[in-house]
């Protein structure tokens, strides 16, 4: 058998892997593999200029693709600025892996320069990491990477790789010569639990359908089988954040997100429903609120790939642990086979009382005066694009939940933002790539300033490959989401939580030599935003927006469903001291 | 989860008060883990415990199994009963856990521990001691002028028991393995 370097084997498994984008930045650790990458060129290598951005880079690759996202960087400093964007994967279930440089093995554990524990520190924000010691380890340690970061709940794994072991000659081998022991234990849903599925979806008066990230993970199939399901039962449907273009916006039993910052109609029925379908969501406090008031009264169905996701934050009668896709063919046949048959009656009547809260017009806003509502910049954004080939990223923030609530997303993987986490920063590196896997299609990232600040050297990245990512930014000059919260839970005491010494935005376009618009005035708003959709290359947008608005409605910290604050904040809807506690 | 019975209006519940201690009795639990025998497997499982809360009341791990590199890691924990739950089900989805057994629930177990128990002293106490290690079968070790080691096994609670008499005996220094833990039968 031939022998090659480790740093060839690196490159050999990533092409058997059928990998052909990487996102990194280079040191000395994993100068071998660099070595290999310029001789390659098969492989697609983003410069980017921060580690943490070419993991949020490679995460808008891999969600926006249903590919595995794949990351070089060296060892020590670069290992550790990737620890948040693993982080970040880790909590929203995205599919990485990770390759980072590490110390010749002889010099593991001196304190050699650039020297980091990596495989401790990734340890907890890892689906799985390894230290590959034997460069005749290496093929195999790479395509089992592959294997855990793609099967079962997906995540990201790390492959620490010293540099002697780079530069040693092993055996390579092919993804099929190797025995993955991992083995996704993943029961199929059994007949029973299926059938009492069924039999719920008969029974139920006040059905309620509740779905996740984890439907879009599944792969388009899922997505279709849940509308199949939705258009089959008449069943209202709502989605968290994360879950949010597998069932169409534009789709009739929609109710829009649920939780802290969903629709009243979603959280109200989340609440009063008799019967509870969660496919691929996993009860986050988000969503549920306080949880002993949670949906109280529903008979509770569970679909999920990862045991440990059921009865970990409320209790279910039901588990079903399934990927999201076979369970709902077998839901939706099974359903069928015993007669299709729904309590229609109840049904329209439970309809009825959803347009009651539908009619509150929980998300409706004024645009009046000289200033711009961020409401209404999003409301525009989204008139303007929705016809359009159209990939939408966020940071974190104010804008993130308006535009969760404004935008609407008729397919699944056209959303990307950071849930689990919440990581400022993350929007910007991850618009990037989404360009990179659709080059033609428009990528807009929804910003706050704040968040933006926080990644904007990616701004070289994005001029560097000519990658016409729109950055519209929602510009408040505040720490939005943190002033609401101090508004509402600390006596309007704002600490820290403005934006001070702002760059010119449109000057730092011009010092990149790209476009920069700026707008304050919503009588130029449609034309400003046409000018950036129509621009060839990247743009940043300065919205500057209405610097005190808050977002509505809300669960606060520690509060039911069905005590959501709607409009401006009364007295009575003032969190308590037990709801200040919680994040 | 059941009941956790709290006045309307009086205070606030989310997921952080979920594992309220007093809402539910907590169980004792041994669980044994079968995990490949690969470096920081260890710190992986503990890292489980450490990161999420979950209490570690005695952990004992060596290989069973060389050629095919499993080790055995049996750890004794309590939780409520939802804890104890997500405790075997975030064990069971790390990737070199092959198996996890809960043996508390599994039926009948036998758990063994063995210790080293350090007791110094003089005259009657010293008689005393030896006295007391025959009654519990622990030998002698190594023996000074002026101490015992005596070596026990059993059960924890019989080593507890034994070191309960031991401590007013003179009782200088103690070493336990932790539990060692098989299902009977089969
Ligand atoms: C890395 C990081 N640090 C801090 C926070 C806490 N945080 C949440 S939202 C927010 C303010 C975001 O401000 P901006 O990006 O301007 O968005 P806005 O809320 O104003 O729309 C902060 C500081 C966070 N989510 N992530
Ligand atoms: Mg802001």
């Amino acid at each position: 058998m031939p022998n090659f370097t480790g740093a060839e084997i690196v490159i050999k498994s990533l092409l058997s892997q059928g990998v052909d984008t990487v996102f990194g930045y280079p040191g000395g650790a994993v100068l071998p593999i660099y070595d290999e990458i310029f001789k390659e060129k098969q492989i697609k290598h983003i410069l980017v200029r921060h580690e943490q951005a070419a993991v949020h880079a490679a995460e808008g690759y891999a969600r926006s693709t249903g590919k595995t996202g794949v990351v070089l960087v060296t060892s020590g400093p670069g290992a550790t600025n990737a620890v948040t964007g693993m982080t970040d994967a880790l909590m929203d279930s995205i599919p990485l892996v990770v390759l980072t440089g590490q110390v010749p093995t002889f010099m593991i554990g001196n304190d050699a320069f650039q020297e980091a524990d990596t495989v401790g520190i990734t340890r907890p924000c890892t689906k799985h990491n390894w230290l590959v010691r034997d460069t005749n380890k290496l093929a195999e340690t790479i395509h089992k990477a592959f294997h855990v970061a793609a099967n079962g709940r997906p995540g990201p794994v790390l492959v620490d790789i010293p540099k002697d072991v780079q530069f040693a000659d092993g055996i390579f081998k092919e993804p099929k010569e190797i025995k993955n022991t991992y083995h996704v234990r993943r029961v199929r849903p059994d007949n029973a639990s299926i059938e009492e599925v069924s039999q719920a979806i008969r029974n139920a008066k006040k059905p309620m359908i509740y779905s996740g990230g984890g439907v879009i993970n599944s792969g388009k199939k899922a997505s279709n089988l849940l509308r199949m399901l939705v258009s089959k039962t008449n069943f209202p449907i709502t989605s968290t954040l994360m879950g949010l273009g597998s069932y169409p916006a534009s789709g009739e039993n929609w109710l829009g997100m649920l939780g802290m910052h969903g629709t009243y109609e979603a959280n109200m029925a989340m609440h009063d429903c008799d019967v509870l379908i969660c496919i691929g969501a996993r009860f986050d406090d988000r969503i549920t609120g306080r949880t002993d008031a949670f949906s109280p009264n529903s008979y509770k169905i569970h679909i999920d790939i990862d045991p440990s996701s059921i009865n970990k934050n409320i209790q279910v009668d039901v588990p079903l642990v399934s990927d999201i896709e076979i369970a709902l063919k077998e839901i939706i046949n099974t359903w069928e086979k015993g007669g299709s048959e729904t309590q229609r009656t109840s049904i329209k009547k439970w309809w009825s009382k959803i347009s009651e809260w539908k009619n509150v017009k929980c998300l409706a806003y004024k645009q009046a005066g000289e200033f711009i509502k961020p409401q209404y910049a999003i409301d525009r954004l989204e008139k303007i694009t929705s016809k359009m080939d159209r990939y939408i990223t966020t940071e974190v923030g104010q804008h993130q939940m308006w535009a969760a609530q404004y935008m609407k997303f008729e397919e699944p993987n056209r959303w990307m933002t950071s849930g689990g986490l919440g990581t400022m920063g993350y929007g910007f590196p991850s618009s990037i790539g989404v360009q990179i896997a659709y080059p033609k299609s428009l990528v807009i990232n929804v910003a706050g300033e704040a968040s933006w600040l926080m990644n904007m050297q990616e701004l070289g990245t994005a001029v560097q490959y000519g990658l016409p990512v729109k950055q519209f930014i929602l510009n408040n000059e505040r720490l939005g989401m943190v002033r609401q919260w101090q508004e509402l839970l600390h006596g309007e005491r704002y600490s820290h939580s403005w934006s001070e010494s702002l760059p010119d935005f449109e000057k730092l376009a011009d010092a990149y030599g790209i476009k920069g618009i700026t707008c304050s005035n919503p009588k130029y708003l449609d034309d400003s935003i046409e000018e950036m959709v129509n621009h060839p290359g990247p743009v940043i947008f300065n919205c500057v927006v209405e610097k005190h608005e808050n977002c509505f409605p809300m669960i606060p910290s520690g509060k039911a469903h069905n005590e959501m604050i709607l409009g401006e904040i009364g007295e009575k809807d003032s969190v308590d001291s037990a709801g200040a506690v919680l994040v | 989860m059941t009941d956790l019975d709290i006045k309307k209006g009086s205070n606030n519940k989310s997921a952080y008060n979920l594992r309220d201690p007093l809402s539910e009795l907590t169980e004792s639990h041994t669980l044994a883990v079968m995990v490949d025998n690969e470096s920081g497997v260890l710190a992986r499982v503990i890292g489980l415990f450490s990161g999420r809360g979950y209490n570690i009341d005695s952990l004992t791990v060596a290989e069973v199994d060389h050629s095919g590199k499993l080790s055995r890691i049996t750890i004794v924990t309590n939780g409520t009963p939802a804890v104890i739950e997500q405790i075997k089900a975030q064990l069971e989805r790390m990737v070199p856990v092959h198996a996890v057994h809960d043996l508390t629930v599994e039926g009948r177990t036998i758990e063994r521990e063995l210790a080293l128990i350090k007791v110094a002293g003089s005259g009657e106490k010293r008689v005393e001691a030896l006295r007391l290690a025959d009654v519990f079968r622990a030998n002698v070790v190594d023996s000074t002028l002026k101490s015992f080691t005596f070596e026990i096994k059993g059960t924890p609670e019989k080593i507890d028991a034994f070191c309960d008499l031991m401590r007013p005996l003179g009782l200088k220094e103690l070493a336990r393995t932790g539990v060692a833990a098989l299902s009977r039968g089969k």
